[in-house]
């Protein structure tokens, strides 16, 4: 019992900007730190160590860096996705603060696994780009995130521009499902080359590392996201007392720093 | 005042002040023209290499010209402040953007599938695939006129809004693009294309039940 | 009744004014008073319900509500009366004639908008009120672009409005202030100075 009240009143905490700035300061470099670990791990043992594919040879070795960022360019957007929803329905800005820290580290996990797919496909097929489903359908997403970036820098209240996103993506999410069968099925009816592993199943061998690729990966999207969010944070606040008293722990540590807006009151 | 007559007196109202306007609202139509007649020069007349992007290219152009007609959608209401009343009015916001969405496809996109048989005959289009464009136009161009809302609504009022309304809209078209074209070049291969058409028409219902909540979800958040 | 209990509104994570409250019962007249940019407008859209409050709650027991903001909502491609037509039938009436004779728009009544002065403008946009009737008035600076005779019309008919039990509140920065005739049913006053805030740095 006494645990799961621990537990609400963690995440309670978490929706608190100082206590989000605290927790988040002191769990980022457990989080860079396993991060390097199992990246170097995990491309190492995927570069060098692990088997060959038997049709495409070493090439497969890309698939270490393209598959989990795969991965994470969807998995992010749907936890924004989640975000949104709750943005929209609760109105709490520490989600909408997580929600728009994750849109760049989407996006740029959307464009490794791009130019990553490119790469893949040179070797193989001879071009740098081909039109298959799973490539045609990162680049929408790409764009879907460019949009939602895009759409809120273009507004200036930052809470209403907060909102605005919120809604795109959540329209984006309904839509990414019936997007990718479209482009699948159209994929089909033309018929060009694809990428991908051979075979239905992958070796254990080959299994191990991508697993580690993969969760360093979703280590680097937390360690990012959180960095992000508490450098918004400070700027959303940058009036608010925790954040001096935050300044003025930084300063009592390090040189003079100038704060913006001290002169005013 | 009942859904229905007030659902009524919107449209009227809308279409009323765009054929008051006059030419201003053929732009969009002249686009369309101008975007489609470039093709042939810019890939050369060949009746074969013509016909064969021909579905694709009226399609393309299809899109580019709703969203440029989307931004008319509620700019001027927007600015003058007759949105403010709209949304005031008791009626449901999402009837309201329905009723402006169903003038704005009257106005720009019945147009469009009238047209089609004349950009068919300019991309050299079998006359066996006529029919299935000006179907797949008229399911299509009301489902992009739908999913536009959203984006007019949630770019109102800012200052690139035309331009980043395209970028948050097409990637919701291409489902729409790849049905339409693919019902086209079905029928032009000879093939049965009502399966797609089916399709279309299931997506229109989709977007005609869905989407009018998410254009007044935006309305209201760009109104405030 | 209108309640408005800790009104807030933040742009930017800064307040625009400080916490609100106050009661606005029927019969009564809210003049909200400041310089520019000061909140007037927003607060007047609080009140009308297109904004949502940062925090406090705007509680609206009136029935039906009429907003005259700072944009005329008048459409230049209709004519006078079928803008007020429009708005009438949106409220389930018909009858503009109340309307356009209250607000002296008699002369322009089949102008389109595009050709109307300032003045007409407003005049239209105020002759909404009476075209679609309202028990709640929210006015934004209705006397701006007035002639002394628009400023009359205007007056009589806010008088007309609270003597009946109507309530209105007012956002102005000018000096003016509604007379109150020699009518049978008294009507209440009150004003609510907003603060200019401090320019942040």
């Amino acid at each position: 019992m006494k645990s799961q009240n621990s537990f609400i009143v963690f995440f309670h905490k978490l929706g608190s900007p100082p206590h989000f700035y605290a927790i988040a300061g002191r769990l980022l470099p457990w989080l860079w730190g396993l991060f390097g670990v199992l990246a170097v791990v995990g491309l190492y043992w995927g570069l060098f160590r692990a088997p060959a594919d038997y049709l495409q040879g070493e090439s497969v070795r890309i698939m270490y860096v393209h598959v989990p960022a795969a991965w994470m360019s969807m998995l992010i957007y749907a936890l924004m996705a989640g975000m949104a929803f709750v943005a929209l329905v609760w109105r709490i800005r520490m989600v909408e603060i997580l929600m728009i820290s994750s849109a760049p580290v989407g996006a740029a996990f959307t464009l490794v696994a791009l130019i990553s797919g490119a790469l893949w496909g040179r070797p193989t097929w001879g071009t740098y780009w081909v039109w298959d489903a799973r490539l045609t359908s990162e680049l929408v997403l790409l764009f879907l995130y460019l949009g939602a970036m895009g759409l809120h820098a273009a507004i200036d209240e930052p809470r209403k521009a907060a909102r605005a996103m919120s809604l795109l993506v959540l329209v984006g999410v309904v839509n990414l499902p019936i997007i990718h069968y479209s482009v699948e099925w159209w994929n089909t009816l033309h018929q060009p080359a694809s990428i991908g592993v051979s075979g239905s199943s992958i070796h254990p061998s080959m299994l191990w590392p991508l697993l580690i690729t993969a969760i360093a990966a979703k280590l680097y999207y937390l360690a990012n996201l959180f960095t992000r969010a508490r450098l918004r944070l400070l700027e959303q606040d940058r009036r608010k007392h925790w954040v001096r008293k935050e300044v003025l722990a930084a300063e009592l540590a390090g040189p003079e720093m100038d704060e913006p807006g001290a002169g005013a009151h | 005042m009942s859904v229905l007559s007030g659902f009524a007196t919107v449209l009227r109202r809308d279409l009323l002040i765009a054929i008051r306007r006059g030419p201003e609202a053929l732009l969009p139509l002249v686009f369309l023209l101008v975007v489609v007649s470039l093709f042939p020069l810019g890939v050369g007349p060949s009746p074969a290499l013509l016909a064969s992007i021909g579905a694709g290219v009226i399609w393309i152009a299809a899109l580019l010209a709703t969203v440029i007609s989307l931004d008319t959608l509620f700019r001027s209401d927007y600015e003058d402040g007759s949105l403010d009343q709209l949304l005031l009015s008791g009626l449901p916001v999402s009837l309201v953007a329905l009723a402006k969405v169903a003038a704005h496809w009257l106005v720009s996109g019945l147009p469009l599938v009238l047209l089609s048989p004349l950009l068919a005959t300019w991309m050299q289009l079998p006359g066996e695939s006529w029919g299935a464009l000006m179907a797949s136009l008229a399911l299509g161009t009301p489902i992009l006129s739908l999913l536009g809302a959203v984006g007019a609504a949630l770019t109102l009022g800012l200052k690139r809004g035309g331009q980043l309304l395209a970028l948050l809209v097409f990637p919701l078209y291409v489902p729409v693009l790849i049905a339409g074209t693919g019902t086209v070049m079905a029928a032009a291969d000879g093939l049965p294309y009502t399966p797609l058409l089916g399709l279309l028409l299931a997506g229109f219902l989709v977007a005609l039940s869905l989407t009018p909540f998410a254009t007044a979800a935006a309305l209201k958040i760009s109104v405030a | 009744m209108l309640s408005v209990r800790d009104l807030c509104l933040e742009r930017h994570f800064e307040p625009v004014f400080e916490p609100l409250s106050f009661e606005l019962a029927a019969g009564e007249l809210l003049v909200v008073t400041g310089p520019n940019g000061c909140g007037k407008t927003t607060l007047i859209r609080l009140l009308a319900g297109l904004i949502e409050p940062t925090s406090g709650t705007v509680s609206n027991g009136f029935a039906t509500l009429q907003y005259v903001g700072h944009e005329s909502a008048v459409k230049a491609e209709l004519s006078v009366r079928e803008n007020l037509q429009f708005a009438a039938r949106l409220a389930g009436g018909d009858d503009v004639d109340t309307a356009i004779a209250a607000m002296d728009l008699k002369p322009c009544a089949g102008q389109s908008g595009r050709t109307l002065s300032a003045g007409q403008r407003k005049r239209t946009a105020l002759a909404r009120l009476v075209a679609a009737k309202a028990e709640l008035w929210l006015l934004d600076e209705p006397y701006t672009n007035l002639d002394a005779t628009g400023i009359e019309g205007m007056d009589a008919l806010l008088d007309r409005h609270l003597g009946a039990g109507g309530a209105c509140v007012m956002a102005t920065h000018g000096a003016h202030r509604p007379a109150r005739a020699a009518s049978a049913a008294a009507w209440l006053s009150r004003e609510i100075a907003l603060d200019a805030r401090p320019l942040a740095a």
